[in-house]
Parts: C-alpha cells; structure tokens; sequence
C-alpha cells in the first residue's frame, strides 16, 4: 500500500509516462493508421436524408439559437450536420414576455410563444443564411389554419431552403388558438395535404407526443409528407415559485424539454416507425452520441438537437458526432446496421 | 440554470431625476460588467448590470412598462434574481473607463475595481450617474454634457481623446449608448488601443439557447455582455439590433426617459 506523497509520487511519474508515449505516438506509422481509421469512422457517420447530404444526422432542433443566419452558422460551427430555423409564420409575433424558460429536474419548461419577424423578413433572413451555410438548412414554418399554412408553405418554399418542417405541435398558445394540429388526426391530415399541394421543397411534419396515439397521426400524415420529425415538448408544464406564489414562465406552463423526455421521444419515434417507412427526425432530450444512437435503433434517420446546446454549448454536436463514431467502431457497426434495429 | 431566487430589496437610492438603485438583501460575487435577470412575478424579467455585489444592487432608469412597475416597488418588496451571468470586463491598470447615460451602471464596478481615468457623460446633468460614487476611486473624473449643464460641454468621445494625446493609456473600457460605443471603438482602432465594450440586447434566456440577443455569430448573454473590439469585428454591432419579434431593425437612438 501507498500513502500520502508516495501515492501522489507515483501517480505524478504515471501521467509523465503517459504523457510521453502520447509524443512517441504522434508520428508513429500505427498512430497514422489510426487516425485513418478514426476519419473513416466519422465518414460513415454521413447521412442522406431526402437526398440531401448530411456529414452526420445531428440536427440543430427548432426553437434553439435559430433566429438569425449567425446563429445557425454558429450551430454549424459547433458541428450540425444540418440546421432548423426558429419557427416562422405568417405575422411578426413578439411571443410571450419573461421569463419564457426555467430549468426543472432533468430539463427545461419553456413558452416562447412562437416570436418571430414574420415570413416577408423570414424569407430574407433564409436567402442569407443559404449563402453563408454550409450544411442543409431547414425552415420551420407555423400557421393557426390551413389558409395561412398554404401560405406561409408557399412563400417560404420560394426562400429556397433545402427542407421545410412544419410545426403543428406548439404547446404554448392554447391559449390564443386552443389545441394544436398534432392533436387529431384529421386536422393534421389536412395541414400536411394543404403544405404538399404549396410547397416547392420536401417537408417533414413535426407530430405532438400529446396524444393518446401518435400513430394515428402519423398514419394520417405519412400519405403526404416526405418526412416526420417527431417529438415536439412534452406536457405542457408548470413550475410554481412558493415564495412569490406565482407560475414562473409568463405564459404559466410551457412544453418540457431535455433529458427528461428523451424515453417518451424514443417510444414515439419507435411507434411511428412501426406504421411508416418515411425518413423520421427524431428529436427530444438527445444530448449525448449515446442517447442519438438510441433514437437510431427506435428508427430515427436523423437526429434532433435542441436543449443540449445548454448542457454542452453549441459544440455539443460535434462532441455527440466523436462518441457516435468511437460507439460504432467499439461495436464494428454502422449506422445502416443499427437503424431501426430495436422493432 | 438557477430558478429565480426571491430577495428582498433593502435600499432604494434615488441616484438622479430618472435612476434608482435597488440595494438587495444578498451578496453574490460579481465581476464586474456581468448582469443578473431581475423577475417581477407574473410581470416581466429583464437584464441588469450588477451595480453593488455585497450587497448585490442594480440600477435602472425608468424607460418602459417594465421600469414603471419596478418604480413602484418599496423596501421590503420581493423581486427575483437569477445569475451572474455572461462575462465581465478584464481588469487592466492604466486604463480610461468610460460611461455614457445608465451605460455607466456597467462600468462602476469596474472603476471600482482598477484605478482608472474615468468618464462619465449624459446628456444633461440630470442624467449623470454616480458622481460622487466615481470620484471616490477614480485617479481622474472627468464630466461631459451633451449640453454643457454639468462638467465641460460635448461627448464624452472629446474627452477620451484628449486624454490619449496626453497620458499612456494601455487599455478603453466603455459602456453606453452604441452611437457613442461605436465612436469609441473607431477611436481605439486608430490610436491601436485595446477595448472592450459592454453591450445591451434585447433578452430573453440569459443562458446562450434561445438566440434572441444574437450578434452575428456570438450571444450577447453568453458569449458577452462585454466584448473587445476585435471580437465585434464583422457583426452588425453598432448598425442592427433585434426587436422582440426576432426582426432585425436598425439600432436607432434612446428612448427618452420619464420623469419620476
């Protein structure tokens, strides 16, 4: 046994002897071949979805930095292998005054309220961030009826993005516009047949995790739509602050987030992949290259970042992206192997 | 991500006609130029440079329907807080500190903190902020007016200048409205001076995720509040700034405070 000074002694010339091999390696033949193989492991992290290029399925999440062409690129550089914008809609909306998030166990309950410029300027803000962006951009469009979505899908199709998400599934303005599209299966039948008939670009349908039964839904919108991404907030919930005895969030509840909801998304996905063959994004509480290759196995294509960017900064893409590969080398797999793997 | 932390307001200074500052019963350590998210349950919550850390104080200028509430607010109220958050300024000696109107509640600290040629300026003497506080600790006030009420007549820009064709200065740190921000930092860029600046947004999260107090690529609540200049370096700082909405307007000049 070691005590004190002799343990630290030993451990001090251990990390030295360490420290050393790591010079000795750094030009050796074997280390080269290494790192081949590492940049091959990444290689095959590259994902097509709608036949768009994507160097790995992680996916800046809507509602998540995504406000301006800056901020998406800042997601890019953080190693998004494609980004969303914030949801855009018909009208400036300022959405809810603060507090719009607050931190729970495991998460985040928020209610922005769907602000936004409205989609004259959201078509220009589109048209700059395809100039500076280097990965696919989707738009994210809203609307409070089939008219407007006609609308908002037409003009923003012409921005030209590479894909279109259309969010019928915020939990945060019942209030103003009662239940979401998500929430019956007709009415979200009739949005993704009102987009397709509208828009010039492939879409994906962002689907509620509210419902009783989501695969009803995403039967009633697979027809038409070239893709789902699933899951949008859970809930909504609300946190109470006893000492001011008021709701914390303005709009007092918002839709959960984070970690917390990430086995609902993962059923979710794994549901609505028992009923479509369509490309699903699958987003909720991924964090981790852990948690993105679960989503996978549920039957994701591609995968949806949003609150991670909290926990780990907007790197958060690239650090999943490095355990994605370290995981599928460990296991000599591939992500065509494990997808949908778990029925 | 704190939750809003309860506390109660210990003291209210009425600092001139338009500015008070709320003294808290806490102390948190600050440095300074960061900002803390002050909530009025069930109103609003907005951010505020921390002008005091023990006890934790900030000051506001009563500007809109959110200050208005906060004014009628007495000792003994409530008001929640969450932070610090965002980076402070550096601590560098033989520097000139600048600032301008309620800009100067994010560099009192830091006059505070270094010992500093410091320059305060408004538009009228009634708008000076900390006056007597700054003149404690500052090697040098100095006092500009737009109108010439209070100290010599001009912008606070005149003064930085002529300070720099006299002393050595090492180091420009600045806070107040942009127009002026911007003139400062052209100045700096000339006389090859490093500065920092401390800027203001529109906000929302506080925590770098929700993308509304963005300036080209960086978050003025994570990646700022304070800035060097080369950092501001092709952003929109000094032309464009986002409204509620996530609309980028072009950055306009100040609201006009109200009497109180």
């Amino acid at each position: 046994m070691l005590f004190g000074r002799d343990r630290s002694m030993l451990a001090i010339r251990q990390e030295k002897e360490r420290a050393d091999i790591n010079i000795l390696k750094k030009n050796d033949p074997l280390t080269i071949i290494y790192r081949r193989l590492q940049k091959k492991a990444l290689m095959a992290l590259n994902t097509k979805l709608l036949g768009l290029e994507l160097k790995n399925p992680l996916i800046l999440s809507s509602g998540i930095l995504g406000t301006t062409p800056g901020m998406l690129k800042l997601a890019e550089k953080g190693g998004a292998g494609a980004v969303t914008t914030k949801s855009i809609g018909v009208e400036k909306r300022d959405g809810h005054p603060n507090p719009i998030i607050t931190e729970v166990d495991k998460g985040f309950i928020n209610a922005v309220g769907l602000s936004n410029p409205g989609m004259e300027k959201g078509v220009e803000e589109i048209q700059r961030a395809k100039k500076t962006l280097k990965i696919p951009l989707i738009a994210s469009i809203f609307a409070f009826s089939l008219s407007d979505f006609e609308k908002v899908a037409r003009k923003i199709s012409e921005a030209g993005p590479d894909l279109i998400e259309v969010n019928i599934s915020c939990p945060n303005v019942e209030a103003e516009h009662g239940k979401p599209f998500a929430t019956d299966p007709k009415a979200a039948g009739d949005v993704a047949k009102a987009v397709k008939k509208n828009s010039s670009v492939p879409f994906a349908i962002k689907l509620s995790p509210n419902v009783s039964d989501i695969k009803e839904i995403a039967k009633a919108v697979e027809g038409h739509a070239d893709a789902i991404t699933a899951i949008n907030t859970v809930g909504p919930g609300m946190k109470i602050d006893i000492d001011a005895r008021k709701a914390i969030l303005a709009n007092k509840s918002g839709g959960l987030s984070g970690p917390a909801i990430r086995p609902v998304a993962v059923k979710c996905v794994n549901d609505i992949r028992s009923v479509t063959k369509k490309p699903i994004i699958g987003t909720g509480g991924v964090t981790t290259g852990r948690d993105a290759i679960e989503m996978i196995m549920a039957g994701a294509d591609a995968v949806g970042i949003g609150t991670g960017v909290f926990y780990r900064g907007p790197e958060v893409f690239a650090k999943a992206e490095k355990e994605m590969s370290d995981w599928l080398e460990k296991e000599k797999t591939t992500l065509e192997e494990i997808k949908g793997c778990v029925k | 991500m704190e939750s809003p932390e309860l506390v109660t307001i210990k003291k209210i200074v009425q600092e001139n006609p338009v500015m008070r500052t709320f003294y808290l019963d806490t102390k948190k350590e600050t440095r300074p130029g960061q900002f803390y998210m002050i909530w009025l349950p069930g109103i609003d919550e907005k951010p505020f440079s921390a002008t005091g850390s023990d006890p934790l104080a900030f000051t506001a200028r009563k500007i809109g329907p959110f200050t208005s509430k906060l004014f009628e607010l007495k000792e003994g109220d409530r008001i929640g807080i969450r932070g610090p958050y965002g980076k402070g300024y550096s601590l560098k000696n033989n520097s000139v500190i600048i600032g301008g109107g309620c800009g100067t509640a994010s560099i009192a600290l830091l006059a505070e903190k270094t010992k500093a040629t410091v320059i305060i300026g408004a538009k009228a003497k009634d708008e000076l902020l900390f006056e007597e506080r700054l003149a404690k600790s500052a090697k040098k006030l100095i006092i500009t007016t737009d109108d010439g009420s209070k100290g010599k007549k001009g912008f606070v820009t005149d003064a930085l200048k002529e300070i720099i064709e006299k002393e050595k200065v090492e180091q420009i740190y600045a806070c107040g409205p942009e127009i002026m921000m911007t003139k400062c930092l052209a100045i700096a860029n000339e006389k090859k001076i490093p500065i920092e600046l401390g800027l203001e947004r529109y906000m929302k999260c506080g925590i770098g995720i929700c993308g509304s107090c963005a300036l080209g690529t960086k978050r003025i609540c994570k990646d700022g509040p304070v800035f060097t200049g080369e950092e501001l370096k092709d952003t929109e700082f000094g032309k464009m700034k986002l409204d509620k909405s996530g609309a980028e307007t072009a950055m306009g000049g100040n609201c006009e405070p109200k009497r109180i």
